[in-house]
């Protein structure tokens, strides 16, 4: 049987290297030795075809998961979900979660004196379109101080997990909000060289998104490994 | 047009929020196929210290080493009672546990035969990108011509293998960083 294709290994200074001292977590958690490189068997141009069947409807506004609404800013992020060919990337879950407007996790271990929102849990979840689009509605979350250095601060962020094609796919990031003054003094933001890469994890505001007296749009758009022409000999 | 794939970011230490409602430390049902293993470990840094904060993904074959996926186009059976698909949290002690069953043996690249492997991701706060490494079974006769454990070099390929333990229970540690004991992770 003929292999089939790998997947493209990432461009030169767009994904992080595991140990980036700055974040200081990294500085015990990133590999010493060198990775083995590994070949795209079947083991890994195939993955787990997680999706529709677990997602609900509503499960993609984060505004309407209690009784009463959140406090916060209403926001509403759309976009596509391509790959590197920008060919959309149609049915894979969308995961999200996020802080609360005061910048207050709604976790055991978020310990910040900032108050909970008993009308924002920070859970979303949906599925990409036939067209690749996801969108969800939910506020805007706040900036909050973490203990990496003196006086740090997170820019506000919500967290994206995305299965895709294949196991090699797999993506979790975060997205930013644009003109944030936190992005330049935060070492996660800065975890990569190339400048371009980590703009396109600023969303942009999107007036045509925005509903008028209800709520700002902001579209992002995610991009997913695309898939090599030809299968790569090592 | 040529894009380049979006920068991957830490899952961070308060994943669970968003992600725990997928969990799948079962993998297997009553009806699956196949002999049930049970795998155990404890994720740990650099210091030994504990990591109570990771996430683990496993991705495997069925029984009769066949993906549940449309890429996989082998003449071999789907078992309906098996995706093939774990994510397993650590608990405060970062250890985790979960059940599956044994996977086939799998088409390797060039014709080779892959032994029965699970394909594991690890997530956690400090990792800015998620780690990729595999559990092998200790003892298994085709792990000897495995075409990616012969890439690892032989005094780390230890860090691969689960290890059944005398009731049976594969034990399987992640060792994120460390001299000797560092789990060999993929360049993927």
């Amino acid at each position: 049987m003929t292999d089939k294709p790998g997947y493209r290994r990432p461009q030169a200074g767009t994904q992080p290297d595991y140990l980036h001292p700055t974040y200081q977590s990294t500085n015990l958690r990133s590999p010493s030795k060198p990775l083995v490189y590994l070949p795209h068997s079947l083991s890994e141009i195939t993955g787990p075809t997680i999706g529709a069947e677990h997602v609900a409807e509503k499960d993609n506004d984060l505004t309407a998961q209690h009784d009463g609404e959140p406090l916060g800013e209403r926001i509403i992020i759309h976009g596509r979900v391509l790959d590197e060919d920008g060919l959309p990337v149609p049915g894979i879950l969308v995961e999200i979660w996020q802080a609360n407007a005061a910048g207050r996790y709604n976790h055991a271990r978020d310990l910040h004196d900032a108050p909970l929102d008993p009308n924002f849990t920070g859970t979303g979840r949906t599925v990409t379109d036939a067209d690749g689009w996801y969108q969800f509605q939910t506020i805007k979350p706040g900036a909050y101080p973490w203990g990496n250095h003196h006086n740090a601060w997170r820019p506000a962020h919500i967290h994206f997990s995305l299965f895709g094609p294949s196991i090699l796919t797999r993506l979790v990031t975060q997205m930013y909000f644009p003109g944030d003054p936190l992005l330049a003094y935060d070492p996660i933001y800065n975890c990569v060289p190339d400048t371009s890469a980590k703009e396109r994890l600023i969303a942009a505001f999107d007036l045509e998104k925005t509903i008028p007296s209800y709520a700002l749009g902001y579209r992002w758009d995610i991009v997913l490994r695309g898939r090599e022409a030809t299968p790569m000999e090592k | 047009m040529t894009l380049y794939a979006t920068t991957s970011h830490t899952v961070g230490p308060y994943y669970h929020i968003g992600l725990t409602w997928l969990n799948r430390e079962t993998l297997a049902n009553e009806l699956t196929l196949g002999e049930r293993v049970a795998i155990t470990g404890q994720v740990v840094d650099g210091n030994g210290d504990v990591v109570n904060d990771a996430m683990l993904e496993v991705w495997q074959a069925n029984a009769a080493g066949k993906y549940d996926h449309p890429e996989d186009q082998q003449d071999k059976p789907l078992d309906p009672n098996f995706e093939g698909f774990g994510r397993v949290p650590v608990d405060a002690e970062g250890r985790f546990r979960f059940t599956t069953i044994k996977p086939g043996t799998v088409p390797g690249l060039k014709g080779s035969t892959q032994a029965p492997h699970l394909v594991v991701l690890v997530f956690a706060r400090g990792l800015v990108k998620h780690l990729l490494t595999r559990i092998y079974f200790e003892g298994e006769p085709a792990n000897v011509a495995d075409p990616l454990l012969e890439c690892v070099p032989a005094e780390r390929r230890q860090t691969l293998l689960a290890k059944a333990d005398a009731s049976g229970v594969y034990q399987w540690n992640v060792v994120l960083q460390g001299t000797d004991a560092e789990t060999v992770f993929f360049d993927y």
